[in-house]
């Protein structure tokens, strides 16, 4: 009996530790990965937010850096959040402290949509 | 079973609407910026003839008189293709100032600032007190909202105005009106007009008889130009369908800075150029931000619109001016619009 508990013990610590690994996250995920760990970038250019769709862990912060030359601005569907005017080379940054999908647009320029998904 | 002709006339406005300007079409548009062609439309004919000849001698007769449009000057924008905004609105003024016939008024269809500051409107008014036309009437752009829902642009520009900034006037015997369609927009949606806007609309017209020439004026396109890239107003069909009675009906716009025009039964829309930065025609670039162009072609491509209302034709001729190549009447090219996509019922 011990050494099968051993044996197991043996296979599933390692599984842990190497999920464990994972979930820290590193800045080369894809865009539909699971993106966790303290900062995740969003880049708005061309009258579009890149990437357009993001899934992040409860606790992230999420930072737009406008680099395109014309203003825009990020603000939340549901009234959540709502950034000021953002220039080229402004930032606006929200730390999502709850699960949840957060649906967003340029309140300048409403064609322009994203989505942070909060998990 | 409709007419076939009618069918034919409507897919030629169709494909206008829904696929945009294509390259020949927007080469079509280049070629009337740069040479400043005077349209009319007298006796249901559009024909048209070069800005510099004829314009000015004719003495205003009874009501005739004109007004020019400008638009998107965009104070406090300065990258390429366009560092200094303000001198180029400059000269747009100068060439208002210079014109043979003297405008009525001007009307400024918005986005006069990049940012909303308080400092670009300062010196937007700082340059606009050069104008020999004292009255100006306004009305915001998309970047004239921006900070405080357009609380700053209504204290300056807004007297006398309701809700967002919409209003009415008559001036001799033409009836306008100016419409806010780029307030409380909705997320993936185009410019937006809100009903209590048009509930306004409709009660502002209803007393109007259908004799009355109707100029509407709005930053974006009362008409869809490009959805893609937002150039159109989601609710414009039903404030269209209050004009359809009227004889003449003019909709001048700004904000996609290019010269797009479109007749539509007795409604005639045109867009103006920007006096700040020209923006690509529709599809041709990844986004519709400013188009760089070199220094040396910028003035060709920003622009004045000076619009001539004829009594005894009851109609409005639509000059587009640039601010370069100043007098090119060398075209010297005699247009009807015949075999084209205008109709005129």
């Amino acid at each position: 009996m011990k050494k099968k508990n051993i044996w197991v013990a043996g296979l599933v610590a390692p599984v842990i530790i190497a999920m464990l690994l994972l979930s820290v996250g590193s800045p080369s995920v894809t865009a539909n990965d699971q993106l966790s760990g303290a900062n995740v970038e969003v880049k708005i250019d061309n009258f579009s937010f890149a990437p357009d769709t993001i899934k992040v862990s409860v606790g992230t912060t999420v930072t737009w850096t406008n680099r395109d030359d014309i203003p825009h601005t990020v603000v939340s569907t549901d009234g959540v959040f709502k950034s000021k005017v953002r220039d080229t080379d402004e930032k606006f940054s929200v730390t999502f402290t709850k699960a949840g999908t957060y649906p967003y647009y340029c309140s300048v320029h409403p064609k322009m949509t994203g989505k942070i998904v909060v998990q | 079973m409709r007419e076939k002709k009618q069918d034919l006339i409507d897919q030629t406005l169709q494909d206008l609407n829904n696929d945009g300007v294509d390259r020949r079409g927007f080469l079509k548009c280049m070629a009337w910026a740069g040479t400043g062609l005077v349209w009319t439309l007298s006796g249901g004919i559009p024909a048209s003839r070069t800005f510099a000849k004829g314009h000015g001698k004719d003495t205003g007769k009874g009501g005739d008189f004109s007004f020019v449009q400008i638009s998107d000057s965009h104070i406090g924008f300065n990258k390429p293709a366009n560092p200094d905004v303000t001198a180029t609105l400059q000269t747009a003024i100068d060439k208002i100032n210079a014109l043979p016939q003297r405008p009525d008024f001007i009307i400024h269809t918005g986005d006069l600032s990049q940012l909303s500051k308080p400092s670009e409107f300062d010196t937007l008014d700082q340059v606009l007190k050069g104008t020999s036309e004292k009255q100006i009437y306004f009305v915001p752009g998309e970047h004239d909202m921006l900070t405080d829902n357009g609380e700053q642009y209504l204290q300056r520009y807004g007297k006398g105005t309701k809700g967002t900034g919409w209003y009415s006037f008559d001036h001799k015997g033409v009836h306008f009106v100016g419409l806010v369609n780029v307030a409380n927009l909705k997320a993936g949606g185009m410019g937006s007009l809100g009903h209590e806007q048009l509930e306004w609309l409709e009660d502002d017209l209803k007393a109007r008889s259908a004799s009355t020439p109707i100029v509407l004026f709005a930053h974006i396109p009362l008409w869809t130009i490009y959805p893609d890239w937002g150039w159109g107003t989601d609710d414009s069909e039903q404030a269209l369908s209050y004009v359809k009675r009227f004889g003449s009906v003019t909709v001048l716009n700004g904000h996609i800075h290019q010269i797009m025009q479109k007749v539509e039964g007795r409604v005639s829309f045109h867009t103006a150029m920007s006096t700040a930065f020209p923006q690509p025609a529709p599809g041709t670039a990844p986004s519709a931000g400013p188009m760089k162009v070199p220094s040396e072609q910028l003035q060709r491509l920003l622009g004045i619109t000076d619009v001539n209302y004829l009594v005894s034709g009851r109609s409005l001729a639509v000059v587009d001016s640039p601010l370069g190549d100043l007098g090119s009447s060398d075209s010297g090219s005699e247009r009807s619009l015949a075999g084209a996509d205008a109709i005129v019922g």
